[in-house]
This record gives C-alpha cells, sequence and structure tokens, in this order.
C-alpha cells in the first residue's frame, strides 16, 4: 500500500520503534548522516544503520545487511529506511521483503517503479519520495519552527 | 487529524498558530527573547550544524516569527516562508541567496522606485548587474536572459502603475530558460493572487502594507513554493559546497528546502534584517482578517475609480480592474476577486494642478505607504520616485501628473467627497494657468 497522504505517514511514524537505515553514511556532510543523526537524538524512533562499509555511526552498531540486523535482532524493523541510487531500490526491496519488514520508506529522489510495485505487492507499506527526518519533525512541531508550512492545523492542544 | 484542504479563511485563522501546547494559550504567544537554551551541548551541536529543528538566536529564527512565517506560507500555497524586516530585506535576501558578484537578474521596468533603485544602485555596487525590461514585452524578458541570470523579478501588480504581470507566460520563459520566477505580491496579497499556482517559484512581499493592514508595523517575507530545481547547476550558490557551513551542500542535503535552509541560515543570519518578534504577531493579527479586508478596499478602489474616470479635470485612471483598461484581461485571470487597492490617476494641468489636489484634501492621508486600513495618496514624481532618472521614470510609467491612491476601509462616499473637494481646487489652477497663458 502506498502511502500518499500525511496522516497515513503521520500514523506509520507513530506505531513505528525501529528503522533500518540503508545506505547510512558516517560523512558528516552527506544527507543521509543530517537524517541518521536527527532520528538517533531526536524523537522516539531508534535508527540503525546497514552499510557494510561501516562498523558503527556515533556509536551505534552497523549491520552489514538487513538479514544481518534480523539475524542478531531476531525481528524485522518497523521501517527500512532507503538512502541508495534509485537503481538499487529493487534490490534493497527484496532484501526488506525477505528480512520480514513491514513498511519501506524511500528517500527524496530514490523513486524507483519496480521498486515500489514489488514493495506494494508484497504486502509492505510504501513512502515514496519524502524524507523520514522531515516527515518526523512536521508531526513533532519541529519544522514548525522553521517557518515550514506543515500543512497541519488544529484548535486543539499539542495534538499536532 | 483527518486530510482536508482548508479554505483561505481557515487557514488565515488557523494555520501555523495551534493553541500553544506548553500553556494552552489560544492567541499566539509573543516571544520577546533573543536567545533560547540549548538541552545539552549535543543538542547545541546538533542545531549549529542544521541537523536538527530548534530555537538558537532570533535573528535566525523565533517561534513567534515562525507562525508568521508558515501562517503566510499556507495562505500563498507554499513550502515554507522567511520572515524578515522588511519588504526590501526580503528582497535583498533573495537575490543574495541566488546571486553573487558577476551574476545577473531581469526585472520589469515597472517596479517599486525603491526596487529600481536596490536593484540599480546598491546590487549593481555589489557587482549584480540588473537588466530591465518592459512590462508585458515577453520578447524582450526572454532576450534578456543571460548565461549568468539566476532569476527574474516581477511584481503581480506594478507599482505605481497597476499593470499585471502574466506570470503564467512568464514562468514559462524563465523556466524554459532554467530561471527562477519571483514575483512581488505586496499589492495583490495572497487573498487576491497566489502566484505560486501560476508557476513562480519565490513570492516577497512588503508586508508592512495589506497584510499588517494598518499601517503600524515594519515587515517582509519570501515565500518559497518548494518546487524549483535548486540543483540543477544554475544556482552554485545553492549546489556546490558552502564555505559557511564546512562544505555543505544544500540542494543535495536538503533537496525542496534548499532555498529556504540557505537563505535562512546564510543569507539572513549575515545580512542581520531580522523582523522582530513583536512585528510578526502585529502581522499574524492582520493575516488573521485579510479575507474580510481586502474585499472591501477593493469595493472601494472599484467605487473611487469609477467616480475618478467621469470627471472632467481627470485625464486618465490606470486601474486594471476597469473594463477598458488595457490590463483587464490579465486582471481577470490572476485577480478575478479584484485588482487591488492601489492605482493611479492623471490630473489636467500637470505638475501644479497635482499639488494643488492633494493640499486640498481632508480625509486622505498624505504619506508614502499603501494597504492602510486608511486611505492614503501621494504624487510619485515628487516623492517615491525622485530619486529616478527621466529616463527611469518614464520606462516606469510615471509622469508628473500622476496621483497614486491607496484606497482604505472609510465610506466610499466620504472619500468621494473629499476627492471631489481636491479636484476642485486642481480645477482652479489649471483655469488660472490657461487664463495667465491666454492673457500672456
Amino acid at each position: 500500500m502506498i502511502l500518499t497522504t500525511a496522516s497515513e505517514r503521520r500514523a506509520l511514524l507513530d506505531r513505528s520503534r525501529t528503522v533500518a537505515m540503508v545506505g547510512a553514511s558516517a560523512n558528516h556532510s552527506r544527507p543521509s548522516y543530517f537524517v541518521f543523526s536527527y532520528l538517533r537524538t531526536k524523537g522516539k524512533l531508534e535508527v540503525v544503520p546497514i552499510n557494510p562499509a561501516v562498523a558503527e555511526i556515533d556509536g551505534v552498531h552497523a549491520y552489514p545487511s538487513l538479514a544481518a540486523y534480523v539475524a542478531d535482532r531476531g525481528a524485522p524493523p518497523d521501517i527500512v529506511d532507503v538512502f541508495r541510487k534509485p537503481g538499487d531500490a529493487p534490490q534493497v526491496v527484496r532484501e526488506a521483503i525477505a528480512a520480514g519488514a513491514k513498511s519501506v520508506w524511500f528517500q527524496y529522489g530514490v523513486i524507483n517503479d519496480e521498486a515500489i510495485r514489488l514493495a506494494d505487492e508484497a504486502g509492505l507499506h510504501v513512502v515514496v519520495d519524502r524524507c523520514i527526518k522531515v516527515e518526523s519533525a512536521r508531526f513533532d512541531g519541529g519544522l514548525a519552527l522553521g517557518g515550514v508550512n506543515t500543512g497541519l492545523l488544529t484548535a486543539r492542544r499539542r495534538a499536532r | 487529524m483527518e486530510d482536508r484542504s482548508f479554505g483561505f479563511r481557515t487557514r488565515a485563522l488557523h494555520a501555523g498558530t495551534p493553541p500553544d501546547g506548553e500553556t494552552g494559550a489560544r492567541a499566539l504567544p509573543l516571544h520577546l527573547s533573543t536567545a533560547f537554551v540549548f538541552d545539552s551541548t549535543e543538542h547545541a551541536a546538533e542545531l549549529f550544524a542544521l541537523r536538527t529543528y530548534g530555537n538558537i538566536y532570533t535573528r535566525i529564527g523565533n517561534p513567534t516569527v515562525a507562525a508568521f512565517e508558515e501562517k503566510l506560507a499556507s495562505l500563498e500555497g507554499g513550502l515554507g516562508a522567511i520572515a524578515t524586516a522588511s519588504g526590501l530585506s526580503a528582497q535583498l535576501i533573495t537575490i543574495l541567496s541566488l546571486a553573487r558578484n558577476g551574476d545577473h537578474i531581469v526585472a520589469s521596468a515597472n517596479l517599486y522606485g525603491g526596487t529600481v533603485t536596490q536593484f540599480s544602485v546598491t546590487l549593481e555596487r555589489m557587482g549584480i548587474e540588473t537588466t530591465f525590461v518592459p512590462p508585458g514585452d515577453m520578447d524582450a524578458f526572454r532576450a534578456a536572459i543571460r548565461e549568468n541570470t539566476r532569476a527574474a523579478f516581477v511584481e503581480t501588480i506594478g507599482n505605481p502603475n497597476g499593470t499585471v504581470a502574466d506570470i503564467g507566460a512568464l514562468a514559462q520563459i524563465a523556466h524554459a530558460a532554467g530561471v527562477p520566477l519571483i514575483l512581488d505580491n505586496t499589492f495583490a496579497t495572497p487573498y487576491l493572487c497566489r502566484p505560486i499556482e501560476h508557476g513562480a517559484d519565490l513570492v516577497v512581499h512588503s508586508a508592512t502594507k495589506f497584510i499588517g493592514g494598518h499601517g503600524t508595523v515594519m515587515g517582509g517575507a519570501i515565500v518559497e513554493s518548494g518546487t524549483f530545481p535548486w540543483g540543477a547547476g544554475r544556482h552554485p550558490l545553492l549546489s556546490t559546497p558552502s564555505p559557511g557551513y564546512h562544505g555543505l551542500n544544500f540542494a543535495e542535503t536538503f533537496g525542496e528546502y534548499a532555498f529556504l535552509q540557505r537563505a535562512r541560515a546564510e543569507v539572513l543570519r549575515d545580512v542581520g534584517a531580522s523582523i522582530s518578534p513583536m512585528n510578526a504577531w502585529l502581522l499574524v493579527q492582520g493575516l488573521e482578517t485579510l479575507a474580510v479586508r481586502m474585499p472591501q478596499h477593493v469595493a472601494n478602489a472599484r467605487a473611487v475609480a469609477a467616480f475618478l474616470r467621469e470627471r472632467d479635470e481627470v485625464a486618465w485612471v490606470s486601474y486594471a480592474d476597469l473594463p477598458d483598461s488595457p490590463d483587464r484581461a490579465l486582471a481577470q485571470k490572476y485577480l478575478p476577486l479584484g485588482a487591488g487597492a492601489v492605482f493611479t490617476f492623471g490630473l489636467r494641468g500637470g505638475r501644479e494642478a497635482g499639488r494643488a489636489f492633494i493640499e486640498a484634501l481632508e480625509l486622505w492621508s498624505h504619506l508614502a505607504n499603501v494597504g492602510d486600513a486608511k486611505s492614503l495618496v501621494i504624487h510619485p514624481a515628487s516623492t517615491t520616485h525622485q530619486q529616478l532618472t527621466d529616463e527611469q521614470l518614464r520606462a516606469g510609467g510615471v509622469g508628473p501628473e500622476m496621483v497614486r491612491l491607496s484606497v482604505g476601509l472609510e465610506d466610499a462616499e466620504d472619500l468621494i467627497w473629499d476627492l471631489e473637494r481636491g479636484l476642485a481646487a486642481a480645477r482652479r489652477v489649471a483655469a488660472a494657468a490657461a487664463h495667465n497663458g491666454a492673457s500672456a
């Protein structure tokens, strides 16, 4: 199921606890590091790097693959966050399905029709061309502090 | 939370201003604090590296200011906004976020005089060159775009002449050349026109005008559509490593937020033309009633324009809302609810008649501003546009006989009563001049 609305993305984030970030980088100038660092220091999601080239990022143990993550932790991540070239996305989705993941999140620009179709057909929840950091901040109030149009509107206290 | 596209009036009241999470305050809290404490050294480091969201220092951002920014961004249909000290600083920060010395911009020749001066003098001194093109001349606009052109700039409703920009056509030409289109939407406000819906990439405002609405507060804003490809190569300031942020590539790291991040974190930070939270708070009050005030501004402007065009003392009325205006078709397309409440007319008898007209008025305030709740009048050639050369004046379409009105919210019949008094004085001056001319 492809999640296209803000409330669907919010519900996914609300019910999730773990994020496996495929392609997380330890390079401080890379976009994936910005997202990793945000999720690690803010909010309730536990973020785990998936990258065969590094042992850890900021003290968080990195797994070489999603299979290694599941083998070690005994359960799949709630969200597989994809920070890879669009052409690599179908293989990441196959690994996510094999690992038993229930959701796959394609970051900005990671758009691959085959990968989207594979994930959708396997019954995964799919988010496309969105940033998990931005969407988390949209719902926890951080984005609004930057003058961003969150699209959220309520007369209820703390309901956003 | 349900997904719903709320209407303009609802967003004007609620977007960006939910009840305060800490206190439950229903009105927007006014955070008059220059700085904000960090949770920890790690939190501070994350904030300064732009890796997390939060408040640092009011020169860069403030929760009350952010509420104004989000509300305006919502009303314009943009991705986000940056509030500034004034409309002029909004323009400066926008241009400096896209261009540097050796770069070029294209602008309409029919712009507010202060904008012409900012571009042709101050930006020129900084090494950013502007080519001014006649409004509506699409071939000249296309031809003016060069390899080093970083942006195009026009006003939705031109000041003071009231010409209406063909936003869709301009956007098409600009985008074909890889250039973003900036609209100054001050005279229209998002109630009358939302340029982003027609293809504009950035919108700037002097919020001092109709957004504040009461002539009390200075402020400006930049609204970003979020749709321009900042990483495509036309804007190296956004797509190459920034020495101000340890080699950060804004386009790569922030995607659609690249412009907003750089304009705030580097340019607003370094230019320092920040808005006071007090002013932002007042501008939020203004936005809440924008959709109530603008229809009355337009109704009064239509009544005044209809009155003036029937008078013998008046040579012409330039208001795009009038049926015989050359801009009528564009106004119907882009400003279906009305072409604003600022327009010009020409008095027979030229400069002296204009002076007599203004000095005879009792109710219209003679000052250099527009967009007040009160009606305003000015003679541009002797005031707002006096720094311009004759050539620039003509290019901007400003003649010595021109009077500019900003029609307020008074009773229309009282405004017309006062204008009749002014026209009588102008008529006497014109008649005396004709008599003296005949006897000489």
